[in-house]
């Protein structure tokens, strides 16, 4: 399981990690062009779990695929661990995901016909590591996340907080300093995502990694260390605590 | 990865499946195809094949060998002169019914060769011997005649057996082994001048004139010379070969055929196969789509897509060349239907299920190149 999180934890000294400044983004060409981000700023603490909440609509998904160097903004700097994704091709982008970032996605994305430890492996795979020491690597982790005895079952037999867990571990079996949660708990019941968001804590203190979370769901909130509020593509608002967070009945 | 990519084909049971079915069928298809034209073009130059000659001379007009116009038999003596031709004796070729014992008629390719000689005869005696057929009124029959001319007795038909050919009779003193002519009636063997009085009466009765080059020389000079000289057509045996299987190729609807049935294969392969790998990377779009925002090259993704591509032709191609293999084994035992694997045929039909699976691998190729990693983002 994992190990409880460090009680003082003060994320505004803490080294920014994601720093976005004047992002644009438009899709669509003409008439029916949306400008999804306007001039965006956004940034993000190493050691921080960030929640990007809003509306349907307001750009949240289009900036985490930004920051996760998944999708080329038309403007603005982009500045993620070091790197200038802005200036950055293609090729070295990709690399700089498989090193750098951890991805959990709202639909787990676990592929049906590799066993779990497989499908953990996978980040390690990507990177070049041989089979055998990915998959030790792999059976460390659902230790981690509390299921190392499912390592060798197909997805389709774990329930969705299982799936969501293995998600989890396949998003740190290569250690990166930045995770990317897009809607992690919204396939889940509120038990299962109470879990999985302690799990997301957890690492986010322990490993002084940054985690931002993008989400839809109030249940979750109290887990942010940071909310950032955006409507309209652009950042509304930055709650800087929880007890700020608490205090704002955000609801959408 | 390249073992995750072949655990994800494999993992998925119904494509994976139908990609191999795809693949295997179309093999089947286009080699059982291909076997089946080779087998019928064998059945073509049969005559040539059973009675092996380094020269064939004809009339001028011929093309092939199951059309003959008969030549005079004094043109025998005619080649014999020739410079560099170390012998020549006549031979008769031609399709003619045999009377059985219940009065069933049956068509026989009948052939009568040299007696002197025996230039023409058949290369494997099974029962019986050669010189008998110097006997008055014998003939030697193939083993497919043993099975067409024992209709209407109680037991097969057998050497001291008889039967009757334009009311002569015919009494078998030997059987052979023969490769199967074109017209599907067996080979009855007999001399060249008991063979001409079976035959009807015609003017001219002498179908070609087989010849051999003297030692050392080139059958295709020699060949060359008796033209010159004599006016005649003559064929090594291998142009004889070419010339008869074009005719047929030209003159009748079986290349067509048999060319639909193949060109059927391989679209069938496509079709099957493409459509079916499209399916597998649409249904794994997500799936790709998480692999590539986890830092999986386009060209990791694309190669994979190739070994994945490439298995499933290996294997559907090994299963599909074994049924025909099978089959072909099943159809020679029945010994009716023409088949002839040729080695060309695997290493031709292995080369289409290549692109086969090239053109698969493509299609998803484009779906993948074209595959945004931010798609795992959308809901």
């Amino acid at each position: 399981m994992v190990a409880p999180a460090p009680t003082h934890f003060t994320p505004s000294r803490a080294p920014l990690a994601v720093v976005l400044k004047g992002l644009d983004k438009s899709f669509g060409e003409g008439d029916s062009r949306t400008h999804v981000l306007k001039h965006t700023q956004f940034d993000a603490r190493l050691g921080e779990l960030l929640m990007l909440v809003g509306p349907s609509g307001c750009g949240k998904t289009t900036l985490l695929s930004i920051l996760a160097g998944t999708l080329v903004a038309d403007g603005g700097e982009i500045n993620v661990l070091g790197y200038r994704l802005h200036e950055m091709k293609s090729g070295p982008i990709t690399k700089f995901r498989s090193n750098h970032i951890g991805f959990i996605f709202q639909q787990f994305n676990l592929i049906p016909t590799l066993t779990v430890a497989e499908n953990v492996s996978v980040p390690l795979l990507i990177q070049g590591v041989s089979v055998t020491k990915a998959e030790k690597k792999a059976r460390e982790l659902l230790a981690v996340v509390g299921i190392p005895e499912k390592a060798d079952d197909r997805p389709v037999k774990l329930s969705g907080g299982q799936q969501q867990r293995v998600a989890i571990a396949r998003a740190l079996v290569h250690e990166p300093p930045l995770l990317v949660c897009d809607e992690p708990t919204s396939a889940l019941d509120s038990e299962n995502g109470q879990h999985v968001m302690e799990i997301l804590r957890t690492i986010a203190r322990q490993e002084t990694r940054t985690v931002i979370v993008v989400t839809h769901d109030p249940r979750i909130y109290k887990f942010a260390d940071r909310m950032a509020e955006m409507e309209d593509g652009r950042i509304l608002r930055v709650l800087q605590s929880p007890a700020e967070i608490a205090a704002a009945h955000i609801n959408f | 990865m390249y073992r995750l990519a072949l655990k994800m084909l494999f993992g998925d049971h119904a494509k994976y499946l139908m990609l191999i079915s795809g693949i295997t069928f179309s093999t089947l298809l286009m080699a059982q195809g291909a076997s089946l034209f080779c087998g019928i073009m064998s059945w073509t130059f049969a005559t040539l094949r059973n009675s092996r000659a380094a020269i064939w001379v004809a009339d001028p007009k011929v093309e092939q060998v199951n059309d003959t116009k008969p030549l005079r038999d004094t043109d025998v003596n005619r080649v014999r002169s020739v410079r560099n031709v170390a012998w020549a004796a006549p031979l008769f070729s031609s399709t003619i019914q045999a009377r059985l014992l219940d009065g069933s008629f049956k068509l026989i390719q009948l052939v009568g060769i040299d007696a002197t000689t025996f230039a023409g005869a058949p290369a494997k005696m099974l029962r019986g011997r050669l010189e008998d057929l110097r006997l008055p009124n014998t003939v030697i029959i193939d083993d497919l005649g043993v099975e067409r001319l024992s209709e209407g007795r109680s037991r097969p038909i057998d050497v001291g057996d008889v039967f009757e050919i334009n009311d002569r009779e015919a009494r078998i003193v030997g059987i052979c082994r023969a490769y199967r002519s074109f017209f599907g009636g067996p080979y009855v063997y007999t001399t060249y001048d008991r063979a001409v009085q079976y035959a009807p009466t015609q003017r001219k009765m002498l179908s070609f004139i087989l010849a051999a080059p003297q030692p050392g020389r080139d059958p295709h000079a020699v060949a060359h010379e008796i033209e010159r000289e004599t006016g005649l057509r003559a064929f090594t045996e291998s142009e004889f070969i070419w010339s008869t299987m074009w005719w047929y190729v030209k003159n009748t609807g079986i290349p067509f055929n048999v060319g639909t049935l193949v060109l059927l294969g391989f679209i069938v392969g496509t079709v099957i196969s493409g459509q079916t790998f499209y399916a597998f990377v649409h249904e794994n779009t997500r799936n790709l789509g998480a692999l590539k925002a986890m830092g999986a090259s386009t060209w990791k993704l694309c190669s994979m897509l190739i070994l994945q591509s490439l298995a499933v032709g290996f294997i559907g191609y090994g299963v599909g060349i074994g049924a025909v293999a099978l089959l072909g084994n099943f159809l020679l035992g029945l010994g009716k239907v023409p088949f002839l694997l040729l080695w060309q045929i695997p290493v031709i039909v292995g080369v289409a299920v290549f692109f086969i699976c090239a053109i698969s691998a493509v299609l998803g190729i484009l779906r993948i190149a074209r595959l945004e990693p931010a798609i795992v983002f959308r809901g």
